[in-house]
């Protein structure tokens, strides 16, 4: 063996060193990275999403990095206060993003032509509160309701139920039965509990919309009758969740149900790819119960997604053709269909595949739309009312606390640093 | 040579410094420094992006505020159970189990010790993952393996309720941690000279007798550290809650200790933001309490302890 000599040794490196500085000499493209805590979506942004980009858009290169859902806001305000956060920030809903607009960390999007595609309500959940500077551009929203094992239903021969008596007779069905358990939800998450229980049947009680802006102008309160009577129903699910559900996890609940073994879901559309992929039997869904055959019916058309660009990007032209991208009618098109469930916000119609996917959105056309009431606003301080409602709605349902001693509490809690403003 | 003699003179010792000097730099960049950071930090809040100095304004919210130092005296309760817990169920079970260990007589003596002390080297997410899924009502072999002796009715979704959580997984740690008083006690009960215990039998104490009037006496000090070591852990306690039962500490923030409501605080959870300040505020006053109970055993019972020197 022949060992090189220290003349060619010192060429060989001088040769790498060139050719590390004459690398970015070469590539013209530049690199735009996506910060997001939608690790699940990898495969679909590297395989789907990002090709169509660049094939549009040659020179620019996009890099999709996302980090642990839980971890995301607390990474994120990190890397930003550092300076090493990516070009385009995936956006939570609401105040988390506004905080970061106001420290100057997101750029307002109020002259990027694409967000002429979405309307004032899409917009809301990453807008200023005069509503003049968006800075996210509104990629998807999630719809709650219930989904059912449609077998089950068949067998049991049970009919989906429209009102919220039907929904208990059909829950009292199943139980009797005994060869399901009625409803897949657990409480030691306590997001379950909230997301899936309160903010799911919720706004047909506080009326959507209507309740949810009274709330915030004060006109109304948590103590009120349409506040309190959702957490009266949600105490009776208890008994229609199955053994332990107080040690009953989220994966729990979503592998009781795909595995056939539990009846009814509340659901979040997120679930659907999910359970299409798992499930071996037909699924359908229905919108949260009314209290009386032909009551208006609300749901939760909840904001939940949306995509803007970091102030401090050396590439903002290259970062701005991107979001133009996200508003436009193809990328609502292939994220739809690629994630069935999370719902397409722009203003022009997609077309979508899954017939699961279609029974939520439909209900658009017959029901009120509103967002989870606890987002906009009201989570501002401390004690933070969203995460006073996980514990709240955990234990209602876990019957440790009454719904009126939680709704007291959630409402002095909110009084202790909200004033409505007028 | 006296004090006044002035002599030769005598070289500074250099080297002394030089060889001191990478561990106290170290130890000042990672230790000191961090900690008179967030000391510091907690006098502070923000304002309209700017830090303010606040004196201890910060720490009159934490403990006269309501729902703050309702939240704060919840955890330290619940810390304190915890404590309370490891110091009446592990450090026993740990002496016991050294004490059998150390009989000359026991076989597969290796097996156990080794058996044993696995479960210290675990990671807290496997720990709490794994029982997490025994203890499951759905799928864990718990309700199973107690229905075939017929006492499926004893079992409960223990980490869901309220009343249960926290003692379940301060058993959990217990199962964990029961290793390390186990060792260092056994090391200790090792180092007790065979004169010693010949000199006992001679006398006529044998057996537990024995353990009780020359063992036990004879590793005290060992037990002292335990405890000392147990305190600190247990108030530094956190990712076995976190793994477990989330950041919120459910259910009802029955498992909340303080490491979990200073994380909650400092790095904000869900929809709410972080406070770095309130958080440095809770990391400070942990500080406070873990150096009084230090000092507390420095001062009163270490002291009193009998050292006996073979």
């Amino acid at each position: 063996m022949t060992y090189p000599t220290k003349t060619q040794l010192m060429s060989a490196s001088a040769a790498l060193v060139l050719g590390l500085a004459a690398a970015p000499l070469m590539a013209q493209d530049v690199t735009l990275t996506i910060e997001s805590w939608r690790n699940d979506d990898l495969s679909i942004w590297q395989n789907t999403l990002i090709p169509a980009f660049e094939a549009a858009n040659p020179g620019i290169r996009v890099v999709f990095a996302p980090s642990a859902p839980t971890e995301y806001n607390a990474a994120l305000n990190a890397k930003l206060e550092a300076g090493s956060a990516g070009d385009l920030i995936t956006c939570r809903p609401f105040d988390a993003s506004l905080a970061l607009y106001n420290d100057g960390y997101l750029a307002s999007l109020a002259d990027l032509e694409g967000m002429g595609n979405f309307s004032d309500v899409a917009k809301s959940a990453w807008n200023t509160d005069d509503g003049a500077n968006p800075f996210c551009v509104p990629m998807a929203s999630v719809i709650h309701g219930f989904i059912y094992n449609k077998d089950a239903f068949a067998e049991l021969g049970l009919e989906v139920p429209a009102t919220e008596d039907e929904f208990f007779a059909v829950l009292d069905a199943i139980k009797e039965d005994g060869s399901y358990i009625p409803m897949a939800m657990g409480t030691v998450d306590q997001w379950e509990a909230a997301t899936m229980g309160y903010q799911n049947i919720g706004p047909n009680f506080w009326k959507g919309e209507e309740g949810r802006l009274a709330l915030i102008r004060g006109e109304q309160t948590l103590t009120d009758e349409g506040w309190v009577e959702p957490y009266r129903v949600l105490a009776r699910w208890g008994e229609y969740l199955g053994d332990g559900f107080q040690a009953q996890t989220y994966p729990d609940s979503q592998n009781l149900f795909t595995l056939g073994r539990a009846a009814i879901y509340p659901a979040g559309s997120w679930e659907i790819a999910l359970f299409e992929e798992q499930a071996d039997f037909a699924m359908g869904a229905f919108p949260p119960p009314v209290r009386n055959a032909g009551d208006t019916c609300y749901i939760s058309d909840h904001n939940d997604i949306a995509i803007g660009m970091n102030a401090a990007t050396p590439n903002a032209d290259a970062a701005r053709t991107f979001l133009n991208w996200v508003a436009s009618s193809e990328f609502a098109s292939l994220y739809a269909n690629a994630l069935p469930g999370f719902f397409a916000l722009s203003n022009e119609p997609v077309e979508m595949e899954n017939a699961l996917a279609q029974d939520f959105v439909s209900w658009r056309e017959d029901c009120e739309s509103t967002i989870r009431s606890t987002y906009a606003i009201l989570s501002r301080g401390t004690p933070n009312l969203e995460n006073e409602t996980w514990n709240a709605s955990a234990n209602v349902i876990n019957g440790t606390e009454t719904p009126e001693d939680a709704a007291a509490r959630l409402q002095s809690g909110l009084e202790s640093w909200y004033t409505p403003a007028n | 040579m006296t004090a006044m003699d002035p002599g030769p003179k005598r070289a500074r010792r250099w080297h002394i410094a030089v060889f001191l000097a990478p561990a106290v730099l170290v130890y000042t960049a990672i230790m000191i420094f961090p900690l008179f950071a967030t000391l510091f930090q907690s006098l502070f809040t923000r304002v309209e992006g700017q830090q303010v100095f606040v004196g201890l304004r910060n720490f009159t919210t934490l403990f006269g505020d309501p729902r703050w130092s309702a939240s704060f005296w919840n955890a330290l309760w619940n810390n304190t159970w915890f404590f309370i817990v490891h110091m009446l169920v592990q450090n026993p079970i740990g002496i016991l189990l050294a004490a059998i260990l150390s009989n000359p007589r026991l076989r597969f003596r290796g097996f156990y010790r080794t058996a044993i002390f696995i479960p210290t080297i675990l990671s807290f997410v496997i720990v709490g993952f794994v029982w997490k899924l025994i203890l499951s009502p759905l799928w864990g072999i718990a309700p199973s393996m107690l229905d075939m002796v017929g006492l499926r009715f004893l079992f409960g979704p223990w980490l869901g309720q309220e009343t249960t959580a926290l003692t379940t997984l301060a058993l959990i740690s217990v199962w964990q941690f029961v290793g390390i008083p186990m060792m260092l006690i056994y090391a200790a009960l090792l180092s007790i000279p065979d004169e010693v215990i010949e000199a006992a039998e001679c006398d006529g104490i044998t057996g537990w007798s024995q353990f009780w009037k020359i063992q036990l006496p004879l590793v005290l000090p060992t037990i002292g550290i335990i405890s000392i070591l147990t305190f600190v852990g247990n108030f530094n306690a956190f990712d076995l809650v976190y793994v477990s039962q989330g950041a919120q500490a459910g259910p009802n923030y029955g498992t909340d200790l303080l490491g979990t409501f200073l994380y909650r605080t400092f790095f904000g959870f869900q929809l709410q933001l972080g406070d770095p300040n309130m958080g440095a505020t809770i990391a400070s006053v942990m500080f406070f309490i873990i150096l009084i109970g230090v000092s507390i055993y420095l001062f009163l019972i270490q002291t009193r302890l009998r050292r006996y020197q073979f």
